[in-house]
């Protein structure tokens, strides 16, 4: 299906408003392709249909399509490994020691797609620091998609899914298989919180984090996007705690309350003292 | 480099002729199966730093379970792509830097 110049650019700024999603110049392509999709299975015959109906708000719903349908989702269990062995060698293990009379840590993961990242985070944490079962864990997970995070709460993956970065060994210790499709399990689905949150607009009432993942997703707003968002993180992040980026992704910059961390290869910043 | 074998005996023969790394091994082999395979190179001391990964169309977690307890550092289902056993690879603390042959 073909996008019109001024239909293009009708999609690129309710997107741009509604997500922050910054769609440059040469990607109708995507729009044709993703628009073009949504466009067939809610029967408009054309992009052009589907625009008219969403100037005229006339369809319920229709808009987070849209938007749902320019977000990209792609994600794997322990992605990039890295940050999530610095997860286990360093941050946990100091977090430990500094909430020790507490007993308590809070964990924001801040774009969590289809579910792999923040289960990881849980089987990090299942696996390696049974103490913790004792502790008040807040643990939340949020993505601007409903979509992806019914995904999220039903827990259930295709072959190709668990097939990817996750250990054989966590495979059949953490899902059961029911037909094709994997599952993980109770106790590590109810470790999580699974919550609406548009990054791109005023935060919502969060706990004070000691751990934050926004992984891959700041790379799809404009410098000013990413910068009110990590504005609002200095107030949100303990000051002993660490935020953890994408692989290409970085505060320098954007905000010089953060500084990275020598851990190699992880993304993982923490404010300056 | 990548060395191919049609069959666990060939298999067992590659491995004492070179230093094998890193053993793709399929649960269907003509001769043997791979989870026997397996067993046997894990009995053998000379062998303990070759990473094994068993590569199958065999999807029933006992099937997992079944390869890990036989010894095998992975497991992969078919289909699969490049990209995966990459990150099996990155699991494995193996460095994939030049193993994108
Ligand atoms: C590429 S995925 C990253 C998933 C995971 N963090 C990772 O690194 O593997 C990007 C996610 O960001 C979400 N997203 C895009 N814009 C957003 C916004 N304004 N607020 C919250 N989430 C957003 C998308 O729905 C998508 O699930």
């Amino acid at each position: 299906m073909s996008v019109s110049k001024s239909d293009f650019n009708y999609i690129r700024e309710l997107v741009l408003e509604r997500s922050a999603i910054v769609l440059d110049d040469g990607k109708e392509y995507l729009v044709e392709s993703r628009i073009g999709q949504v466009a067939e299975t809610e029967g408009f015959g054309t992009i052009d249909q589907l625009v008219k109906a969403l100037r005229k708000n006339s369809h319920n719903g229709l808009q987070s399509k849209v938007i749902e349908a320019l977000t990209t989702n792609e994600t794997s269990f322990f992605r990039d490994i890295h940050p999530f062995e610095t997860l286990k060698d360093a941050v946990i293990p100091e977090l430990l020691e500094n909430r020790k009379n507490e007993r308590r840590l809070n964990i924001w993961c801040a774009a969590s797609s289809s579910g792999q990242e923040p289960y990881s985070i849980a089987m990090v944490i299942r696996e390696n620091f049974p103490v913790l079962l004792d502790w008040k864990i807040d643990f939340v997970a949020s993505d601007i998609s409903e979509t992806m995070l019914n995904r999220c709460r039903s827990g259930k993956f295709s072959q190709l899914e668990v097939n990817r970065g996750l250990s054989a060994a966590l495979l059949v210790k953490y899902f059961e298989k029911e037909g094709a499709s994997w599952f993980i399990k109770r106790n590590l689905q109810e470790m999580i919180h699974f919550q609406q949150i548009n990054l791109s607009r005023e935060l919502p009432y969060l706990p004070k984090m000691d751990i934050i993942f926004m992984r891959n997703v700041l790379i799809y707003f404009d410098i000013e996007t990413k910068k009110r968002i990590l504005n609002q993180l200095i107030s949100i992040l303990q000051p002993d705690g660490f935020l953890f980026l994408g692989a290409a992704e970085s505060t320098i910059n954007l905000d010089s309350s953060f500084e990275r961390t020598d851990y190699k290869h992880s993304g993982c910043y923490r404010l300056k003292r | 480099m990548v060395e191919e074998a049609a069959n666990g005996l060939e298999a067992l023969e590659t491995i004492q002729k070179e230093k094998v790394d890193l053993a793709l091994v399929d649960w269907n082999m003509p001769d043997m199966d791979g989870r026997e395979f397996i067993r046997e190179v894990r009995q053998d001391k000379t062998y303990k730093d070759m990473r094994m990964i068993m590569v199958t169309t065999e999807t029933a977690i006992t099937k997992v379970e079944e390869a890990l307890e036989a010894g095998a550092d992975e497991y992969i289902m078919k289909p699969f792509t490049k990209e995966i056993i990459l990150e099996k690879l990155a699991l494995l603390g193996m460095d994939t830097s030049n193993a994108s042959k």
